[in-house]
């Protein structure tokens, strides 16, 4: 059983009973609410005469199913519109503070609490949203809940959980140029398998991860749940106090060195225990890409599909399913694999170092013909910050469409979508059947930057080669 | 044993030691959660208009056919609350949609031969009991009971009882005994125990340096 580490010392300090179920009552720090899982457990509130127990604990966005071309109201898709619509009759109902479209402060969930310093160290977060694991880069306990959840959450600040064993995924060495965070998670998720994690949390740590900027943390922690762990989380440090200070909701004056010195006794120290350890070397690690339909089919770019003679047994039937879905052959290269559609965004990767790198890229290149690439920043603040870089400049010259924030086609539960058996090359967090719209598209998941190489080649390509000649 | 139709059938709420109704048969192994609801019904704000919802697409399909129209349909199914299934019933997504969609047609309880686990636990959350039968129990309750039979699944006895037109009949059932006590006890009700802590919750944040702006 793990002790002393940063997930016991949060869970310890935010258990608030013993329940006769057998699970364990825990506050929840930050409730973050968004438009599609929230509006049946406002519904459910009501049924039970309820009200919202800390309002000014709890903040929406609206960020799923927002079109990414023009976002006038009313919205072209009825429903989108109705969905939107309920979630501001339902905050303004309970006081909820809601950073709508063109607040200057909307955009994906995930993105925006850290942004606007909502997110902090030792924080227990839920989320109505699986990737919410995203804002333990901050050293918080995060995880993702279903709709009766939300609703306890809103009702009680709480919730009834089993407490999770902890696991150390220890890194050493560094990423090599051309090789981002969205690598080393596809390859921690392909090493111990989408399941890997059930049953865990992950803590990130070792000298890979504390050379992590912010957004790269916060790429790594997003995909522990694709690994199986409900939260994975990195220790606070100096990287992270550097990340929150002056932001909005972040404490300042006397409050901030109280903060730090709080913030920094919750990190797992010498005496921590784990329940077990995996290490890694990131230095080892190549850009990797998923060829098949779960996050845990990851290659590096210079590798075959993996044969079935080279699949674990209990693998073998998802591989022959995933041959077959995604028409690749086991033993080819995957670099080289046409794509039709380059997606660069979500709250994986649409942060602006995200945009940054992919840029890099794009810069003075051209997206090949008949190749439809398009970039999503994951937050208005992002687009500011990026249109102030000129880097929708670089993404328009080179072919790429500029959009407005939202999660676009990570899920396509907006117009962005794939169509028939298209494949696309994206820098979201899920490669299932029929996740980006379309019953037959295929996915790869990639680094924004492998997108942007692949958007200019029109086929699956190791960066590298183009930072090199860059 | 007294028997009633439910009149009017409020959400499940409290300790529940049984349910009685009438009941309804739909059979088939697998079947999944797009068949209770149909994926298109998913983007909604509510859960309220699911009732109606619920079978959509295999009624449409059986209002066409000689073989229809679909129990869901029937006349003397209206107001039924004990739904009988066969194998692996309600398969296929997490999402709460489909035992909420039951519920809000009217299913305060599913007796079958066996559940998707996920689905079961909704259920649970929901205060829907769902028990198992054997397969010939199961074979037996849906040809006895094809008429509209008033019952009582009885969850401290864990049997179903019913009055048919030869006298009373009674089948037996099993419930893990972890749901069975959440039911009778009323701890099904996630919402209920975690409101029961409020002194609690209060002092827990009030430990909580960030709820004191981070003061000593
Ligand atoms: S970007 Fe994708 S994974 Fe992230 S919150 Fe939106 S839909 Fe969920």
């Amino acid at each position: 059983m793990s002790t002393a580490t940063l997930y016991d010392k949060v869970w310890e300090l935010h258990r608030v009973a013993d329940l006769p179920g057998g699970g364990t009552q825990l506050f929840i720090g930050l409730h973050l609410i968004h438009e599609v899982t929230s509006p049946q457990a406002f519904a459910a509130l009501k049924d039970l005469g309820l009200g919202v127990r800390h309002p000014e604990r709890t903040v929406a966005t609206v960020d799923h199913i927002v079109p990414t071309l023009s976002q006038a109201r009313p919205f072209a898709d009825p429903l989108a519109e109705e969905m939107l619509a309920t979630l501001e009759r339902n905050c303004s109902e309970h006081g909820i503070r809601l950073h709508g479209l063109g607040s200057g402060r909307q955009g994906i969930v995930h993105v925006i609490a850290p942004e606007l310093g909502l997110t902090q160290p030792g924080m227990t977060v839920a989320c109505g949203d699986s990737h919410t694991s995203t804002h333990g880069a901050f050293g918080a306990i995060a995880f993702g809940i279903g709709t009766s959840q939300v609703r306890d959450v809103l009702a009680s600040q709480s919730l009834a959980m089993g407490k999770l064993k902890v696991r150390r995924l220890w890194v050493e060495g560094r990423l090599q140029p051309g090789v981002y965070a969205k690598d080393l998670v596809l390859h921690v998720i392909r090493t111990l398998g989408v399941k890997g994690g059930v049953g865990y949390a992950y803590e990130f740590a070792g000298p890979a991860i504390e050379a992590l900027s912010m957004e790269e943390r916060m790429t790594l922690c997003n995909m522990a749940i694709e690994g199986g762990a409900r939260c994975g989380y990195v220790n606070p440090d100096a990287v992270t106090f550097d990340y929150l200070r002056g932001r909005p909701h972040a404490p300042s004056g006397a409050a901030w060195d109280q903060a730090v010195a709080w913030w920094s006794s919750l990190a797992s120290g010498p005496e921590a225990v784990f329940d077990d350890e995996v290490r890694f070397d990131a230095s080892t690690i190549a850009p990797t890409i998923t060829w098949g339909i779960t996050p845990g089919q990851g290659i590096g770019v210079d590798e075959t599909v993996p044969t079935l003679e080279q699949t674990e047994p209990d693998e073998r039937p998802i591989a022959e399913e995933a041959y077959r879905y995604m028409d690749l052959q086991p033993g080819s290269p995957i670099a080289g694999t046409p794509v039709d559609v380059c997606f660069i965004g979500s709250c994986t990767n649409g942060r602006l170092s995200d945009l940054q790198a992919a840029a890099a890229v794009a810069r003075g290149r051209r997206v090949a013909e008949g190749i439809k690439a398009f970039v999503v920043p994951g937050s208005e603040q992002v687009a500011a910050a990026a249109e102030a870089e000129g880097l929708d400049r670089i993404f328009l010259e080179a072919g790429f469409e500029w959009r407005q924030p939202g999660c676009s086609m990570c899920l396509a539960m907006n117009p962005d979508r794939l169509e028939g058996r298209q494949i696309s090359a994206s820098s979201s967090n899920r490669n299932f059947k029929g996740r980006q719209g379309s019953a037959s598209g295929r996915t790869l998941l990639m680094s924004p930057a492998m997108v942007a190489a692949a958007a200019i080649h029109g086929r699956v390509t190791d960066v590298r080669e183009l930072l090199a000649s860059a | 044993m007294v028997f009633s139709a439910p009149s009017s059938t409020p959400f499940p709420s409290g300790a529940i030691t049984a349910v009685s109704g009438t009941t309804v048969v739909v059979r088939g192994d697998d079947i999944d959660t797009d068949r209770i609801i149909p994926a298109r019904f998913l983007k909604c704000v509510t859960f309220d208009a699911l009732g109606p919802a619920a079978f959509a697409d295999d009624r449409a399909e059986l209002a066409q056919d000689p073989a229809g129209p679909h129990p869901f349909d029937r006349p003397e199914h209206q107001g039924a609350s004990i739904l009988l299934v066969n194998r692996n019933f309600g398969c296929g997504s997490s999402r709460e949609h489909a035992p909420q969609a039951l519920m809000r047609w009217g299913i305060r309880a599913v007796v079958g031969e066996s559940f998707a686990e996920i689905f079961h636990g909704n259920c649970l959350a929901l205060g829907i009991p769902c028990l198992i039968a054997a397969h010939d129990t199961m074979l037996d309750l849906q040809a006895s009971l094809t008429a509209s039979a008033v019952g009582c699944l009885d969850l401290e006895r864990l049997q179903f009882v019913a009055a048919l037109a030869d006298g009373e009949r009674s089948w037996s059932l099993e419930l893990a005994e972890g749901p069975r006590s959440m039911f009778l006890s009323g701890q099904w009700d996630a919402t209920g125990q975690l409101l029961a802590q409020d002194q609690a919750l209060i002092n827990t944040a009030a430990r909580l340096p960030y709820l004191r702006s981070f003061a000593a």
